[in-house]
């Protein structure tokens, strides 16, 4: 075989090998899709749409009377969802602004590992130092028996989530060209007006996204939430009640139950609905970041 | 007038700098407390002896600390040859088309499924419909898929990162399409792909969720001796002492493990970001 034959060959055999290897990875992560809509979907044979969305009790082990409501934990999911945003995101697009605008070099060279540091702490650390240090602090403070709810739940997702809601505001604040800066200076004025009048409506679609992708990961947390919420399934009437987000419920019953039976295939329901909601979050919000970055980008 | 705004200034600065330091000091709380009340319990006997179901006080979590270590030499050998090709194979031999984008966009989004749904995933395919039970390799399967996006990503960025007048120079110069990605693009973006590879295993170590679902238990008598047997796990050992175990000090050996987890994915990170720094100063040199 002449060199050059050879050298084909090797190309398309490398070629391939990365072929196939791209091929088994999307056909991996396309599996997962289909996998969980699958056995998600089979549950809507027995069960109907209303009662999975709009009931609030789930009860599938009731030998007579099984019920297959999700609305309870739906809204424990929601309650910690929103009650962890209400914290982080204040904090957090603070924080980005002081990085990206206020901080020395030197302060910022230290914060920001820091900020990472915490984005590596597993949650299920996370959770124990919630159940030893906070929970007890809440059960005090509010004069209640116990302190694993809502409440307390919200509080520590609130610092999981700081570090990306903190991450992307500031990659996009400092997109913002440094002649919109200038200008506002040199007209008067002050840094803060500049950073509230200039800098935040430049870059608040960016920073919008980084809360939709904060809130993506706030529904998808499991392990702070089964230690720490309470895992009562009764419907939450305030952020002082104990919740069962659907993470957790998924993590308790799954080990309970017979492969392929009704109450499996409800728990993948379950799982299809986390997949749609976070896929769909962090779709927009990696729409809205791409675009955002090109507008400025090609403003420079 | 100006001075007013000039104290409005200062007044909302202020807020932003405490924001900033509340941030941070959360982290150094956290650290801290889990270090100082956990130190206690870190012994000779604590890292390398069995755990001891009965009296925990009485043994280690050596099975959990070689079970996280299985599980992070098994999914590093499937999902950063996986990944790092996947991305070669997106970013260098298919055309920018509109197909290849939406597939681009779904890996990216993946990134952010939540664990315990790759958790149902591995329980449907792996250990059902394969047939693997719940066993160490379920979970490096499982781990596999979950690190395959975040890694997938990572090598991406960083081979967008290497400008196409390479690539075209080195084509023009008569290069063949794998001697241009052998000799200029990989090792300009070798850094950046595996800090990212890094980086992901030690997220995906950290992970409790998803192995719950697979094949860690909470308690074996001795090591797996192969990858069809089950095994515990750090996150999993350390979520049932805090949460399930009666004995009084449970929560003081939680921290302890805490303690081991931690500074397992800190150290790689820091391998992750010493690797970066030596491959460019390589690069540089």
């Amino acid at each position: 075989m002449s060199k050059r034959k050879w050298q084909q060959l090797k190309e398309t055999i490398i070629k391939y090998f990365f072929g196939i290897n791209g091929v088994i990875s999307i056909l991996v992560l396309l599996g997962i899709f289909l996998f969980l809509t699958k056995t998600g979907l089979q549950s809507f044979e027995k069960i109907s749409l209303s009662q999975f969305f709009l009931e609030k009790e789930w009860n599938p082990t009731s030998y007579n009377n099984p019920q297959w409501g999700i609305l309870a934990m739906l809204t424990g999911t929601i309650y910690i969802a929103l009650g962890s945003l209400v914290i982080a995101v204040p904090i957090g697009i603070a924080t980005s602004i002081y990085l990206s605008e206020i901080a020395s070099p030197i302060m910022r060279e230290l914060l920001k590992p820091a900020i990472e540091m915490i984005a590596a702490v597993p949650s299920v650390v996370l959770g124990l130092f919630g159940l030893i240090f906070l929970v007890p602090i809440i059960s005090t403070f509010f004069r209640i028996s116990s302190g694993l709810n809502a409440l307390s739940a919200s509080i520590l997702v609130a610092i999981m989530v700081l570090p990306t809601i903190i991450s992307i505001s500031e990659d996009i604040i400092r997109e913002v060209p440094q002649e919109y800066k200038e200008a506002s200076l040199a007209l008067g004025a002050t840094r803060w007006e500049t950073i509230q009048k200039v800098i935040l409506p430049v870059s608040a679609s960016g920073i919008f996204a980084s809360i939709m992708l904060g809130l993506g990961r706030a529904i998808g947390e499991t392990m702070l939430v089964l230690i720490i919420a309470g895992n009562a399934q009764a419907f939450p009437k305030s952020f002082l009640d104990p919740v069962r987000p659907i993470t957790a419920n998924i993590a308790i019953e799954i080990k309970e139950v017979v492969t392929g039976d009704l109450h499996y295939q409800a728990l993948f329901a379950t799982g299809l609905l986390l997949f749609m909601i976070t896929f769909t979050i962090n779709l927009v919000s990696d729409i809205i970041i791409h675009k955002q970055l090109k507008n400025l980008n090609h403003e420079k | 007038m100006k001075n007013n705004r000039i104290l409005k200034e200062k007044i909302i600065f202020s807020f932003i700098k405490m924001a900033a330091f509340f941030s941070a000091i959360t982290l150094v709380l956290i650290i801290g407390y889990v270090f100082i009340r956990g130190f206690k319990v870190i012994s000779w006997q604590f890292l390398f002896q069995e755990v001891q179901q009965r009296d925990i006080t009485k043994g280690g979590i050596l099975q959990a600390i070689i079970g996280t270590i299985y599980l992070g030499i098994g999914t590093f050998f499937i999902a950063v040859p996986a990944g790092i090709s996947s991305a070669i194979f997106l970013n260098e031999y298919i055309p920018d088309t509109k197909t290849s984008r939406v597939i681009r966009v779904a890996i990216r989004n993946l990134a952010g499924v939540p664990s315990i749904v790759y958790g149902l995933f591995g329980l449907a395919v792996f250990v059902q419909f394969f047939n693997l039970k719940t066993s160490l390799l379920s979970a490096i399967l499982t781990l596999s898929s979950m690190t395959l996006p975040w890694i997938i990503t990572a090598s991406e960025e960083s081979l967008k990162a290497v400008p196409f007048e390479f690539r075209e120079a080195a084509l023009a110069m008569g290069a063949t399409n794998w001697q241009t990605i052998k000799k200029i693009v990989i090792p300009h973006s070798l850094p950046g792909m595996i800090t990212g590879s890094i980086l992901g295993l030690s997220r995906a170590l950290g992970e409790t969720a998803p192995i719950i679902l697979v094949g860690a238990t909470f308690y074996c008598r001795s090591l797996p001796t192969s990858v069809f047997d089950k095994f515990m796990a750090l996150p999993y050992h350390l979520f049932i002492l805090a949460t399930q175990h009666a004995h009084p000090q449970a929560h003081e050996y939680a921290l302890g493990t805490a303690i081991v987890l931690i500074t397992i994915i800190y150290l790689m990170s820091l391998t992750a970001i010493l690797i970066r720094y030596h491959l460019r100063k390589k690069k540089n040199a």
